[in-house]
């Protein structure tokens, strides 16, 4: 009953979704208010009909209806009630649905904050949505139904794969969709503004806020399934340049260049055809992303060839999204004017870097994960590029990128001057120097490159704590005048230095952990212990643990302190699923400050001991609370009030360029 | 500053980091790419030894010994030829006799092949693909084809 009531909805939506790609463009062509207001109507109805549907699939699971063929593969009446919901997108089908789910979600939002977007404009942005819902929809209809009925339906499902049953990987898709389908609003945008054949800043304000609220919920999802790897697979490392972690990471960098570009455009007027191209470019690495994932293809070239029917799909869907965007670019954007001249040392001038960078590095990305798969399609040689590829290629690119990020924010629009701005910047210079010299005097087995890395990271978190410092004139201003000075300042700025400062967390992160990570590889018995970084480590011996749908070997770990007091216990674990006979392991985690001691075990040995992979961790929790650091910037800048949804139309305050305490 | 020299200043440092970045883009092909091999094609063409390279094929049944501590010698056979693999560490959850597995490391001068990582299938459904196209050119894919989600 619920799957029929799913599958219906489903069509129906298809239905709404076409009027929806059509009659407001009609309407928009013809000046026709009526056809025009239809769009927010049928937006909000698609949201409502794919909620329904999806709230159907969700029943299914939470009743574990093995009649339906989705939940018979995916599901098991054993599994604990959360999984059973988080199940519905922990598969093929049912990730489409929650994607289209999320597509509706933003033609909804679209509807309620776009009500003082000129009628054309929202009219033609809808209808773009409209057309993305249309080719998905189709796709999950023919290719991916997650209503299907099996007859006679069995008794028990296949469950869930295992790894996928943890919480991290619940919370992981919705995040990256956020992101990944957010990032279509751009480019209902910048279409819109195509076949209007007209841009100005004012589009600028309307699309920054959901190009920020995309880019931080694709923060958050990367940073989430970035998590999710290192603590589910036991192999302790945070980032594969695995293609299917690359499919986010090129939306991402693509993301951040348009969240740039976007300022530039709306403060200035400038670089009016590079932000849309950028807008348009961003959701087809969505798509590709979307592709790549979902088509088979990196399972297989080969199982991609014998099971066409969803990857030529989407191809087909990519080929018309990606080619018709670009064509209309091509044919509309010399009508749009170019806007405001600068200096090549100005704001502009630095995010115009900032922009080459991140494209630049987007398209090393971009090589490294299609090279593999192109050699093999045309027959050749199977291979595989992996970390010391983009170590090679992304690395360096991105190395001048960050030591220019503290300028940004402090040179001022149309001409700067780079030396005021330096000698702005020589506290925290200092304060980076200082930071190599202690790391690689004082820190045994520092390496000049582990130096510089650290030095780096503190140049980014410094500079972002400079911009603030400045903005606020502590220095020029009694301290209690600066203070409210600080509070005062627009939360964007808030944004930017905490965006900045996260990334910098996120760099001495990764720097941290690769080059001063220590790991033992050990095969120890009970009452046996093992030194690391310091720490001596007890082990208890397993004991079994019955868990609702697994049962676990769990070895503990006494920890104590080179001084001899213990401090605490790790507990890790082999793990055993029944119903699809498959073994896991559960890292033993126990963090101490922002670094962390991970243990992972491995096969029993004919001695009675056990094989353990112990590794030291320094400062890997920073890795992904800079990501949040990020988020939170992110945040603070969508409720910065000149760039609230819409509110500028209102206040014709906002719409004076604002004066810039720095400059 | 005129719109068209500023226009020249853009491309102009466009062309040098696209310039910069190609580089580095076809120097590290040259350098990182490993080739996926198979025991026959290793055995058909030796390569030189300490190249790195990714091994894929089956676990033989019975080849896989412990010397009671941390190291692991198995041998992978795609059933024409094999090729003795060691390894240090732990390895993968469903790392098992007579399953595919892909061992990225290199061959020593003595032939056998040392592993630095060892990778088996995912799931109970899915092998590592290079090892499944592998086996299925020599005609001893047993698996069923649901290989994809």
């Amino acid at each position: 009953m619920f799957a029929e009531l799913g599958h219906f909805s489903l069509i129906l939506a298809l239905v709404i979704s076409l009027a929806l790609a059509t009659l407001p463009h009609v309407g928009a062509r013809r000046g026709d208010a009526r056809l025009m207001a239809l769009a927010p109507a049928a937006a909000w109805v698609a949201f409502a009909l794919i909620g329904l549907a999806f709230a159907c699939l969700v029943a299914s699971y939470l009743r574990s209806d093995f009649s339906v063929a989705n939940v018979y593969e995916n599901s098991h009446s054993a599994k604990p009630l959360i999984y059973k919901i988080t199940g519905t997108w922990g598969n093929h089908e049912g990730s489409m649905l929650l994607w289209v789910l999320i597509l509706t979600l933003f033609g909804a939002l679209v509807s309620i904050f776009g009500a003082n977007l000129p009628a054309t404009l929202r009219a033609n942005v809808l209808a773009v949505q409209g057309w993305v819902g249309t080719a998905f929809f189709l796709f999950i209809l023919i290719t991916s139904n997650p209503f299907t009925r099996l007859n006679p339906a069995p008794i028990e499902g296949q469950d869930l794969n295992p790894i996928l049953q943890d919480i991290g990987l619940a919370v992981h898709p919705p995040l990256l969709y956020l992101g990944y389908v957010g990032f279509s609003v751009c480019f209902s945008f910048a279409v819109a503004a195509l076949i209007d054949g007209r841009i100005d800043a004012a589009w600028a304000r309307w699309v920054r806020p959901w190009t920020l609220a995309a880019w931080l919920f694709l923060t958050g999802g990367i940073a989430m399934g970035s998590y999710w790897a290192y603590y589910e697979l036991g192999w302790g490392g945070f980032w594969f340049w695995d293609p299917v972690e690359n499919a986010s990471f090129m939306p991402w960098l693509a993301g951040t260049a348009l969240l740039h570009s976007a300022i530039v455009m709306e403060k200035r007027a400038a670089l009016k055809i590079w932000t849309l191209l950028l807008a348009i470019l961003t959701f087809s690495l969505s798509l590709l992303g979307t592709f790549l994932v979902r088509s088979g293809v990196l399972t297989s070239v080969h199982a991609f060839a014998t099971d066409p029917g969803r990857g030529i799909f989407i191809l087909c869907i990519l080929v018309f999204f990606i080619g018709g965007s670009l064509a209309l670019f091509a044919f509309r954007a010399s009508r749009l004017t170019a806007g405001g001249l600068f200096h090549p040392v100005s704001r502009e001038g630095a995010l115009v870097l900032n922009n080459l960078f991140l494209t630049t590095a987007t398209a090393t990305v971009f090589v490294g994960t299609l090279y593999p798969l192109m050699v093999e399609a045309v027959g050749g040689d199977k291979i595989s590029v992996g970390e010391p590829f983009f170590n090679l290629t992304f690395g360096p690119l991105m190395i001048p990128l960050l030591c220019m990020v503290p300028f940004g924010p402090l040179l001022a629009w149309k001409r700067g001057d780079i030396i005021a701005v330096s000698q702005r910047l020589m506290a925290a210079f200092g304060g980076a120097l200082a930071v190599v010299l202690v790391v690689y005097l004082f820190k045994d087995g520092a390496s000049v490159l582990a130096a510089l890395g650290c030095g780096l990271a503190a140049w980014l978190i410094l500079g972002a704590l400079t911009d603030l410092w400045l903005k606020s004139g502590f220095g020029n201003l009694p301290p209690s005048q600066a203070l409210r000075r600080l509070v005062g300042l627009p939360k964007s700025m808030f944004g930017t230095a905490a965006a900045h400062l996260g990334l910098g967390l996120t760099l001495l992160g990764i720097v941290g952990t690769i080059s001063f990570q220590q790991e033992r590889i050990v095969e120890i018995k009970p009452g046996e212990t093992v030194e690391i970084a310091g720490y001596t480590l007890l082990f208890e011996g397993l004991r079994p643990f019955k868990g609702p749908n697994f049962d676990e070997e769990q070895g503990t770990f006494r920890i104590r302190s080179s001084g001899g007091s213990e401090i605490g216990s790790v507990v890790s674990a082999k793990r055993f699923y029944p119903a699809r006979r498959m073994p896991t392991t559960e890292a033993g985690i126990r963090t101490m400050g922002f670094s962390q001691l991970y243990v992972s075990l491995g096969d029993q040995t004919e001695t009675g001991g056990i094989v353990a992979r112990i590794w030291w961790k320094p400062l890997v929790t920073l890795i992904w609370l800079g990501g949040l650091v990020m988020m939170a910037g992110g945040a603070i800048s969508l409720f910065d009030r000149r760039l609230r949804v819409g509110a500028p139309a209102r206040r014709k305050s906002a719409l004076r360029p604002q004066s810039d305490p720095a400059s | 500053m005129t719109r068209k020299q500023r226009r020249l200043t853009i491309i102009g440092a466009a062309g040098v980091v696209l310039a910069i970045a190609a580089g580095l883009v076809l120097y590290a092909f040259n350098d990182t790419i490993v080739f996926f091999k198979t025991p026959t094609d290793l055995a058909e063409q030796p390569v030189a030894p300490g190249t790195r390279l990714r091994l894929g094929g089956l676990v033989k049944e019975g080849s896989v010994a412990r010397d009671g501590g941390t190291h692991v010698a198995f041998v992978i056979t795609d059933t024409e030829h094999d090729t003795p693999v060691t390894y240090d560490g732990i390895l993968p959850d469903l790392f098992r006799e007579g399953q595919g597995v892909v061992a990225e490391g290199a061959v020593g001068a003595d032939g056998v092949f040392t592993a630095d990582t060892v990778l088996a299938k995912h799931d109970e459904t899915y092998m590592p693909r290079e090892v499944a196209d592998a086996l299925k050119e020599k005609g001893v894919w047993q698996g069923e084809e649901k290989a994809t989600q």
